[in-house]
């Protein structure tokens, strides 16, 4: 046999001058901010929008919320905004690894209720102490994950299908566990501290100017690295607005979530609920994940062209089953932080419309329902979308019908701009 | 003169069949380095079913299967990509999703402390690409979705350059570009070959294959009728190889084509 060296050739090549026409667009020394923007809207003309629908109908819903309830800007509502998210923003992360391959996970909500459970009967009923019975609620997800990931991959029953029958299947299991009608409390105060106790203020500001420096340093470093080395980078001006954007949000964020809340004026409530650096820190690992690993590409891959990513020699049944193991355990921590915010699992727990808004909060986000298309980001920007939603017509004291129409109408609108945007997207041959 | 030097990929006496159906019978197929050998033959002729048995896909029968004059087992497309022998299908298996770089490293990326190293593929990249002239794709982080046939097949044969490949086989390249494109792709196998790897181009399309090949292997009803240089056959010899399995004093014996039948 001969030893082949797996050392591309292409780093000994000498390097020629190059033509005009040789990578233009990468060797150009820097694009003008101008440019950059001119072919930003040529994109998002072309259909690949990404977020910005979510962005710009997030400040529409803030106009009209704000200016039908004065409640509603309030520091207090805010703060509660930001805990209703939560549980949302992290099923949409989960859901986004099943959906990059194209497919769905329609139990990922009551897989979340049942995990929620099992947290709560160990705590109640063995008496655990709170970390060991959240790793419990976990491995519980992590369990239905494996097994509808080998379903689908092994077996090749549509993943519309398994989890369909999970979903009714999970439903039964709560029951058992809880008992009919019945619920179980959640005292442990560190896990009701997941989303009603608040970073201090000083430990807040520190996070969000940390998280700031850090990020605008990277992406300066990045910028350096990759103009220094000639590849392709985007324009200074870019860079810069993408970091002060950044900055405005998460030093926003902190600055309303530090006002004094409380409506009583003889108690204080001021600071972060712990969920928000929860979801931050899951962000941040989830795009180094999908950006910054082969694991992370490969999923992008078997997204893209199943055949293609088999022919070089990624294991597809392995991505496949790894997503869905990943989805429902990030499904029993949103499970666990629903319960937090409730203080109790109920035989409900995680069923009704708690799927369909996470998948709505990741399509609104920018995440195609076709596969291959997006990022942990599009989670946290359709979460804050859904849970605006469900929020301000909460405030208006509308019935609930009018809820799950809005709602509805608003999945569906995504799911209508996701498909019109792909339709755009081979007709103009953007990615 | 390049003839007169080892093979670098030899099938000898391969025979293949899928059930009670005789496919190929009794093969030699050889490929040289810095050659274009192209295999020629009508539907149902056995290309594909020689390329799959090269590439690992189909296990051979009967037969000896050499790589560099040593004898080498195949039993999977891995075994064969260790070799450094690479295979572009004709439909090519690139993910639309994906940018080029990515494509080209795809399932062999280049890792630093357990992240990707973008720097580095990136400039490999553009370094394979640059070594085979390509001059139409403006930059090398586009996403595939938004390139030509062309520019795609130009990717697909670019990964093999970026592999330090040996033997590449081409499967219809051309089959669905029109005439730029065609040219663009024929002028990339000739400078392929011009580096010294060993391309097999399989064609429907005569004019290509005298173009770029330097022997021409014809298949005929699972049997190679003929393996010839390029520069000793006319074109019409070509059509008959193909058709009727010999031409003249070239091909089948007139009982064996018979046989075959």
């Amino acid at each position: 046999m001969t030893a082949v060296s797996s050392r591309p050739r292409g780093s000994s090549q000498p390097k020629g001058a190059l033509a005009e026409s040789d990578f233009a667009a990468d060797s150009r020394p820097d694009e003008a901010f101008g440019e950059a923007v001119r072919s930003y809207l040529r994109r998002v003309r072309g259909g690949d929008m990404g977020s910005l629908p979510a962005v710009l109908g997030l400040i529409v819903l803030f106009v009209v919320f704000g200016l039908a309830n004065d409640r509603f800007m309030s520091a207090l509502n805010l703060a509660n905004l930001v805990t209703q998210a939560g549980s949302i923003c992290v099923l949409a992360m989960g859901l986004i690894f099943v959906l990059l391959l194209g497919d769905i996970d329609l139990s990922a909500g009551v897989a979340g209720g049942v995990s929620a459970c099992v947290m709560a009967l160990t705590i109640v009923d063995a008496g655990w102490p709170w970390w060991s019975a959240m790793a419990a609620g976990i491995a519980a997800g992590a369990l239905i994950g494996v097994l509808i990931g080998v379903l689908r991959a092994k077996l090749g029953i549509p993943s519309f299908v398994v989890t369909l029958a999970f979903f009714l299947g999970l439903q039964g299991v709560t029951l058992k566990l809880i008992g009919e009608g019945g619920s179980v409390r959640v005292d442990d105060p560190v896990i009701r501290g997941i989303t009603i106790n608040n970073l201090s203020v000083a430990a807040g500001w520190i996070i969000a100017l940390a998280v700031v420096v850090g990020f605008g340093v990277l992406e300066g470093y990045r910028y350096r690295n990759k103009k220094a080395l000639g590849l392709a980078h985007p324009p200074l001006g870019v860079v810069v607005a993408r970091v002060i954007g950044v900055a405005a949000v998460i030093l926003g964020v902190t600055y309303v979530m530090s006002v004094n809340r409380s409506v009583n004026p003889n108690v204080e409530i001021r600071g972060i609920p712990y969920v928000l650096p929860l979801i931050l820190v899951l962000v941040i690992v989830m795009t180094v994940v999908l950006k910054r690993t082969s694991y992370g590409r490969h999923i992008y891959a078997v997204g893209g062209n199943a055949e293609a990513a088999r022919r070089a020699g990624i294991s597809v049944d392995r991505i496949r089953v790894s997503v869905f193991i990943l989805c429902s355990s990030l499904a029993a921590l949103s499970g666990i932080i629903a319960a937090s915010y409730a203080g109790k699992v109920s035989a409900s727990s995680g069923a009704g419309n708690t799927l369909l808004y996470a998948v709505g909060a990741a399509v609104i986000g920018g995440t195609s329902l076709f596969g291959g298309k997006g990022r942990a980001i599009d989670a946290v920007i359709g979460g804050v979308v859904v849970a605006t939603i469900a929020n301000g017509l909460g405030l208006l004291n509308q019935s609930s019908y009018i809820n799950f129409l809005v709602t509805g109408g608003v999945l569906l609108l995504a799911a209508s701009v996701d498909a019109i945007s792909r339709r755009r997207r081979s007709s103009t041959g953007l990615g | 003169m390049a003839s007169s030097t080892e093979p670098i990929l030899e099938l000898q006496g391969v025979n293949k069949s899928f059930g009670v159906v005789h496919v190929l019978h009794d093969i030699d197929f050889r490929v040289y380095p810095g050659e274009v050998t192209a295999l020629v033959g009508d539907n149902g002729a056995g290309k594909s079913t020689l390329v799959k048995a090269i590439a690992g896909i189909h296990p051979i029968d009967t037969g000896t299967y050499l790589f560099e004059g040593a004898p080498v087992t195949v039993h999977r497309p891995n075994d064969v990509s260790a070799l450094g022998v690479e295979v572009v299908y004709q439909d090519l298996a690139l993910c639309d999703n994906l940018d080029i770089v990515e494509n080209m490293f795809l399932g062999r990326e280049l890792k630093n402390r357990g992240m990707l190293d973008e720097a580095r593929m990136e400039t490999m990249a553009r370094d394979a690409l640059k070594s085979l002239s390509v001059r139409t794709v403006t930059s090398v982080r586009q996403t595939v979705s938004s390139l030509s046939g062309g520019q795609r097949q130009t990717v697909a044969i670019a990964k093999s350059v970026l592999w330090n490949s040996k033997v590449v086989l081409l499967d219809e390249p051309t089959a669905a570009l029109g005439v730029a494109q065609t040219r663009q792709v024929i002028d990339l196998v000739r400078r392929l070959a011009d580096q010294g790897v060993g391309v097999v181009l399989i064609s429907h399309n005569m004019v290509d294959v005298f173009e770029v090949a330097d022997r021409i292997c014809a298949l005929y009803l699972g049997r190679v009728a003929a393996d010839v240089k390029a520069a000793d056959v006319t074109h019409s010899q070509v059509v008959e190889l193909i058709t009727a399995g010999r031409s003249g004093s070239l091909g089948l014996a007139p009982a064996e084509a018979a046989e075959s039948m």
